[in-house]
């Protein structure tokens, strides 16, 4: 059984502001399937001045999914369209005081409802099909929606992408693109760039390795890194070992052994020499 | 309070006699078997006694019986020990709607090189004996059938497998966790090769189980150790949970009749009184030949956690198909084998009785999920009509 919140439970249990609306000023939001297993109809009423004076919904799906839809109508009455557009799938996971990891999903179908009326508000086309090139074949989810959530919500998983937006929860087939994604987000780097560079096997003095280390660590490393709310620190070179130490976001972080060998060492024997090992202080 | 416990195809309580059986061997009966005093001597005998009781309830030699953990590791075993014995085969065939303690194994050796055939279902998750005659190759090694499904209850048509595979001289394997106690079986007649029970589905402690191994029958142990259990499984034996099995063997061939007449019929009136009172309402595999406590039903438009989630406020206890209650994504295996659209398979609910149970229970469930499925409904987008819209979806 999952552990739901209080939160979850009384917004699951006595859910506030389900049903329609109905009127020419009621806008409609549409997420899910029911092949996907939940779906969202959200309805929202705005005045002529921006304001969202009413607000309900209809879910088909999960205690997580009911719970979202209410918690999201509770939130979103009162707000104006502008404040509406910068509700998060994490602001509605957080008013809930928390989600399974598993039900993450639930939120986000929250935010992409809340953002389908506004489009419809806008005048936009109310549902257009997802962008990009379809990942998960099973759940329909396109490479564009899986990077918006790893950025999004800072995920460095195969499991937490399938959490928070069910890509790769089917036949596993896109289990390695997804990976792939997640890398090129996480260290700014495409396949094209993880090429090896032709380097000509020259024998390099000490100062040139470490002018070669320093530099790929400075102009390619690092920034990745950045991106990821992590650092690195070049703490001193034996021979061909790069001795490193990690800061910010990548201490602690169980992926760090990973960070270590499949992209600081992979880069650095691409671009300084193929016996440089990497290790950490 | 107590529970409205209708989900005894996934756990079930210790029955009274079992729980008074086990105490003593908790409190003051606690030697090795394996040891050379009184006290271990005891634990031998009681060991003894339980196994017969076992071979008894199955219509077996006690030395065909090795206990085990639990249903996975003598499902583990049996597969195991079939394609170790046989090197030189590597085919197995099996079905779609096997336990995972079977399905797992078979992917895993799969990614190992083996050829792995699985048998489809039709729309009342019956399999069809013609497809494993075409199946069988030279080279298989095991073929893996379960005795009756935990999720729709439907029976296999284990006798005919069987045959089919005899004349072929290949090894069968049936998991049969589901099936004993609630239906009459008889190893004297039915000449399997492994046979797989759990004693916590027969209201025995979770931690054991049995494998029955046919005299003559290849085998290799999985769990190498001492010499207990023969040499075929090594590991000190779980005596309070073995003789606790002893026990609930014997309750369970004494439950049998009453398992196809008052359960059956309390889980017919609780079919039919939710069919009558639910539209958009059907049962899975209706026109199979069934265990008499399971009830598979689905409900349209809805989503099966809600339901139970629901249900349990009245301390009713069942088990779904949904997606959402197993932490994956994708409704059950078996619902999906057997063709039932998504819109069911979401919201499908598991009821599996017991001699336990009362009638009162049942007009509890009766009483009470009509209502929660009307109000799920108020909350959902769909509705009767919707089936052509895009976002439906429904396959």
């Amino acid at each position: 059984m999952w552990e739901y919140t209080d939160k979850v439970r009384e917004h699951f249990l006595n859910p506030k502001n389900s049903g329609t609306i109905e009127g020419d000023d009621t806008v409609v939001g549409e997420v899910g399937s029911l092949s996907c297993g939940d779906a969202l109809r959200l309805f929202l009423k705005i005045d002529d001045n921006g304001v969202i004076e009413d607000a309900k919904f209809q879910t088909f799906g999960c205690a997580s999914a009911i719970a979202s839809s209410s918690v999201l109508t509770e939130m979103v009455k009162g707000m104006t369209v502008e404040d509406a557009e910068k509700v998060s799938n994490q602001d509605i996971a957080d008013a809930l005081g928390g989600l399974p990891k598993e039900k993450m999903h639930c939120s986000v179908m929250g935010q992409e409802a809340l953002e389908d009326a506004i489009r419809c508000y806008r005048g936009e086309e109310a549902a257009p099909a997802p962008e990009g090139e379809i990942v998960c074949k099973c759940f329909g989810v396109t490479d564009l929606q899986i990077k918006r959530a790893v950025i999004d919500n800072k995920l460095t998983t195969l499991e937490e992408v399938t959490n928070f937006t069910k890509a790769g929860g089917g036949c596993e087939d896109c289990h390695e693109r997804i990976g792939e994604i997640i890398d090129e987000i996480r260290f700014g780097v495409t396949e094209l760039d993880l090429k090896p560079l032709v380097v000509e096997p020259v024998k390099l003095t000490n100062i040139k390795r470490f002018q070669l280390v320093s530099q790929t660590i400075d102009e390619e490393i690092r920034p990745a890194l950045h991106k990821d709310g992590g650092d690195i620190e070049l703490i001193d070179i034996e021979g061909t070992e790069v001795i490193v130490s990690l800061r910010g976001a990548c201490v602690g972080c169980p992926s760090s052994g990973v960070t270590l060998k499949d992209f600081v060492e992979r880069r650095l024997k691409e671009t300084v020499e193929e016996a440089i090992t990497v290790r950490e202080a | 309070m107590r529970p409205v416990y209708l989900d005894n195809n996934a756990t079930t309580m210790v029955a009274p006699e079992v729980k008074e059986a086990i105490i003593p061997l908790l409190e003051e009966e606690y030697g090795n078997p394996s040891s050379m005093h009184g006290l271990g001597g005891r634990s031998g005998k009681y060991l003894s006694e339980a196994r017969e009781k076992v071979a008894a309830g199955l219509g077996c030699e006690p030395s065909e019986i090795i206990f085990t953990s639990c249903g996975t590791e003598g499902d583990n075993t049996a597969i195991h020990s079939a394609i170790e014995s046989q090197p030189t085969k590597k085919h197995i065939i099996t079905t779609r709607v096997e336990h995972p303690a079977v399905l797992n194994v078979a992917k895993h050796l799969e990614r190992k090189g083996y050829e792995i055939t699985l048998l489809g279902v039709d729309s009342e998750g019956r399999m069809d004996p013609d497809h494993l005659r075409e199946a069988i190759r030279p080279d298989t090694a095991l073929v893996s059938v379960m005795y009756a499904n935990n999720e729709s209850g439907v029976i296999s048509p284990i006798e005919e497998l069987v045959e089919i595979t005899k004349e072929r001289g290949v090894l069968f394997h049936t998991d049969a966790v589901q099936a004993v106690g609630k239906i009459p079986l008889d190893l004297k007649k039915l000449p399997v090769d492994y046979l797989v029970l759990s004693g916590h589905k027969i209201h025995a402690p979770k931690g054991v189980g049995a494998l029955y191994l046919r005299r003559n029958t290849p085998f290799r142990p999985f769990m190498l150790g001492g010499h207990q259990e023969l040499g075929r499984r090594g590991g000190t034996e779980n005596i309070p949970g073995i003789v606790g099995l002893g026990v609930a063997m014997d309750l369970a061939v004494s439950h049998i009749d009453e398992e196809n007449t008052r359960v059956r019929a309390m889980r017919d009136r609780l079919e039919k009184g939710l069919m009558a009172s639910i539209p958009d309402a059907m049962i899975n595999g209706v026109e199979a030949a069934r265990l008499p406590n399971t009830l598979s039903i689905a409900f349209k438009y809805i989503e099966g956690e809600a339901m139970l989630l629901l249900l349990d406020q009245f301390k009713i206890c069942a088990s779904s198909g949904s997606a959402c209650t197993s932490g994956s994504l994708e409704p059950s295996h078996v619902l999906r084998a057997m063709g039932v659209p998504f819109t069911y398979a979401h919201g499908s609910l598991r009821f599996s009785l017991s001699v336990y149970n009362t009638d009162e229970d049942i007009d509890l469930v009766l009483k009470e999920l009509p209502p929660i499925i009307s109000r799920l409904r108020e909350f959902s987008p769909f509705r009767r009509g919707d089936e052509g819209l895009d976002w439906v979806d429904d396959h």
